[in-house]
């Protein structure tokens, strides 16, 4: 047992810290399309760097980092308070899809413009009657000659509007069993066929998107890891979604959690047995969080196999961020309910954080389910 | 970076978690239970494996290995609740090793680490230590003052000794007055060696919590109601997720300050009490709500359960509380 790095992991850890100490562009200017710019500016960043792509392998253009080192890459971003690549769902879904699941060709074409933030991707997976239970989607995928034409309505696709590219997964056999009958497309968003609405959530900002899909055309090319094997792809989209995440949070979390330890002191409340309680309370559920993170990492780099302790960062991230903004904004009691503070926007936000990327009571399922062996539901 | 235990300490956990499995077969566990009280044989056997001085140094006798392997020792004995005087033995062991002096180091650690002349210790508040594991048998009784600032080396015969009739019958414990002015005082500092005894007790309630999770998920795929494993229902299979997450965040914690205790001992203050901050709250829910899963039967006395849950909520009072230990926490991360 070594909780510490090794020398090669801190040379890389050192490596990315100086980097980012020249390099970090800070905060993001305010307006959409500002903020978009500088997303792109600091993507081209990071791949000219060789960081774009930390996961993929080097044949790929990426740099065939190892787990640990990857959760290195998240630690240090989140320390940094580095913005976000603008590619992120490319990045860390739609390359890993097409590496794992793509033909030479698909390889060829699509990768280094995900790399280089020259094509933005976003994800069509829920439906306004499809959320956890996402096999049950109804958009439909009609054969027509070589193409597709494609009927249906997504909706929370993050970067849609400036997205060349949608991970769609539709159902191409209607008369199969819910579970197959279902491909992976690779939609151009470029065509009059679809359409983006922009999502208004309950803290005012337009982050997400409805998707409205007319008649839309794919070619046969653009499937993904073959006709009607479209859950087995996305399963492997939503598993890189949650790997190695868990490292990054923990580290994100606990710098919140020195801003909160700062604003219980402004507020007069540092020596409150109540508040000192419970700040403490989110601290060690942080460091569990965290320990999680790297005790699941040393396990699937030794067997290859995620243990139990794996599948519990995103539940424990999102309660401890949820937990921490709840505090901070009754810390500052009346004040507290203003619109027009960074406390209280990150509480709003918050209230996403047990539903997206699976919600809490899926996540829940998939314990009870697959490591303790429950019996199913269904 | 590699938070997983070497392959000698797999050995030790392995061979200690099937040699323990024999030993204290449920129903050896109750008889001795029921009748208050330890086999010699048992204790015997410890020592003989050597055990009883596992992270004692060689010159004193010891295995010299560390509080890693005292942690695993002490997760496999909670996993069976095994009625021995390790865990009070261990504390003592650890108290004079750490913050004891030389001499008291040679003249008390060989017989600490033999198994023969045992130890115990326990925290001293306005002149009572109100909960000391073991203290009725013990040779030595290490008491540390309630701040942890120092604490003074006692012989039993220098101490009121009042066994008392805890909820856990699987063990000893007893109220420790000891005389006016009997005793040495503790030469070093008692810090470190509170924070490593916290750590092996936190490392206990991780077993008692994983083996309860098992005796949990084992019945909710058996036990059918309404024509299904209970399993199947939210109500019980997240419940049993929980049990789960609070299981492996202890069990990551208790690790994390058994590493640091000896390797990064600068960390240890802040893991120690984490650890035991989150073990006694997890050791408690994990036990409880294992309960709840049994329904009815897990009330019984029949039924084993109750034994480690009981043991899981003294474990969780051993040594600092979990309230006590998030205030300290709380003042090791800034709040003043």
């Amino acid at each position: 047992m070594d909780l510490t790095l090794s020398p090669r992991e801190q040379a890389f850890a050192d490596e990315l810290r100086g980097w980012l100490a020249e390099n970090n562009p800070g905060e993001e200017p305010s307006g959409d399309e500002a903020a978009w710019e500088f997303r792109l500016a600091w993507q081209r960043k990071l791949h000219d760097r060789g960081y774009a792509g930390l996961s993929w392998p080097e044949e790929f253009g990426g740099r065939g980092a190892t787990l640990i080192e990857q959760a290195i890459f998240g630690e240090e971003m989140a320390r940094a308070k580095a913005p976000m690549a603008a590619n992120l769902l490319g990045l860390v879904m739609g390359g890993p899809v097409v590496i794992a699941h793509g033909t030479q060709e698909q390889k060829q074409r699509y990768l280094e413009p995900i790399l280089s933030g020259e094509e933005i991707w976003c994800q069509g997976f829920s439906e306004p009657e499809s959320g956890s239970d996402l096999a049950s989607l109804k958009t439909r995928a009609v054969k027509d000659g070589s193409e597709w034409v494609v009927t249906g309505q997504k909706v929370w696709t993050t970067f849609a509007h400036h997205a060349k590219w949608c991970m769609l997964v539709a159902r191409s056999d209607q008369d199969a069993p819910k579970h197959q009958g279902m491909t992976y497309f690779l939609l151009d968003m470029e065509q009059e066929a679809v359409q983006v609405r922009p999502l208004r959530q309950i803290t005012g900002e337009e982050e997400f998107n409805e998707l409205f899909i007319e008649e839309a055309r794919i070619p046969d090319a653009n499937v993904i890891g073959g006709v009607g094997n479209g859950w087995a792809v996305a399963i492997t989209t939503l598993m890189h979604e949650r790997a190695g995440l868990g490292a990054g949070s923990a580290a994100s979390v606990k710098i919140a959690l020195g801003q909160l330890i700062e604003l219980a002191k402004e507020n007069g409340v540092a020596d409150d047995p109540v508040i000192r309680q419970k700040i403490a309370a989110l601290l060690i559920e942080t460091e569990a969080l965290r320990l999680n993170a790297w005790r699941g990492l040393t396990q699937i780099m030794k067997t290859g196999i995620p243990g139990p302790e794996g599948s519990l960062p995103k539940l424990q991230w999102s309660a401890v961020n949820q937990g921490l903004t709840e505090l901070a904004v009754a810390i500052q009691g009346e004040e507290g309910v203003l619109r027009d503070s960074d406390w209280t926007y990150r509480f709003l936000r918050a209230r996403a954080n047990s539903i997206e990327g699976g919600t809490t009571e899926i996540l829940k399922n998939i314990i009870a389910e697959r490591v303790l062996n429950l019996p199913r539901l269904r | 970076m590699n938070f997983d235990f070497s392959d000698d300490q797999q050995a030790i956990k392995r061979t200690a978690h099937d040699l323990l499995a024999d030993r204290f077969k449920p129903d050896t566990v109750r008889a001795l239970a029921e009748g208050e009280r330890y086999d010699d044989a048992h204790w015997g056997e410890i020592a003989e494996l050597g055990w009883a001085g596992i992270a004692i140094d060689e010159a004193h006798g010891g295995q010299g290995l560390g509080i890693v392997e005292l942690a695993i020792l002490a997760e496999e004995l909670g996993y069976t609740v095994a009625p021995v005087p390790f865990l009070s033995n261990a504390a003592g062991g650890i108290a004079i090793q750490h913050a004891g002096s030389d001499a008291q180091r040679e003249r008390l650690l060989p017989g600490i680490a033999s198994g023969e002349t045992r130890a115990t210790a326990g925290l001293l508040r306005n002149g009572v230590a109100a909960l000391v594991p073991d203290a009725d048998s013990a040779a030595t009784i290490v008491l540390f003052d309630g701040g942890g600032s120092g604490g003074v080396v006692l012989d039993a015969a220098d101490c009121e000794i009042e066994p008392l009739a805890t909820i856990d019958q699987t063990r000893r414990y007893a109220r420790v007055t000891p005389r006016d002015g009997a005793g040495e005082p503790l030469d070093g500092d008692a810090g470190p060696a509170l924070d490593r005894i916290a750590t092996v007790v936190s490392a206990e309630i991780v077993g008692v919590a994983q083996k309860t999770l098992e005796m949990a998920v084992e019945y909710a795929r058996d036990r059918q109601q309404f024509g299904r494993p209970i399993g199947a229902y939210q109500g019980v299979s997240h419940r049993c997720a929980d049990m789960l997450r609070e299981t492996e965040s202890a069990r990551s914690t208790a690790y994390w300050a058994a590493w640091a205790a000896d390797a990064e001992p600068e960390t240890l203050p802040v893991a120690a009490a984490m650890a035991k901050a989150l073990a006694s709250d997890a050791g408690w829910n994990v036990t409880a709500s294992a309960l709840q899963v049994h329904g009815g039967i897990g009330f019984t006395w029949e039924h084993d359960l109750h034994f480690l849950l009981k043991r899981a909520k003294v474990d969780g009072a051993l040594f600092g509380s979990a309230s006590q230990h998030r205030e300290r926490v709380a003042a090791l991360s800034g709040l003043g």
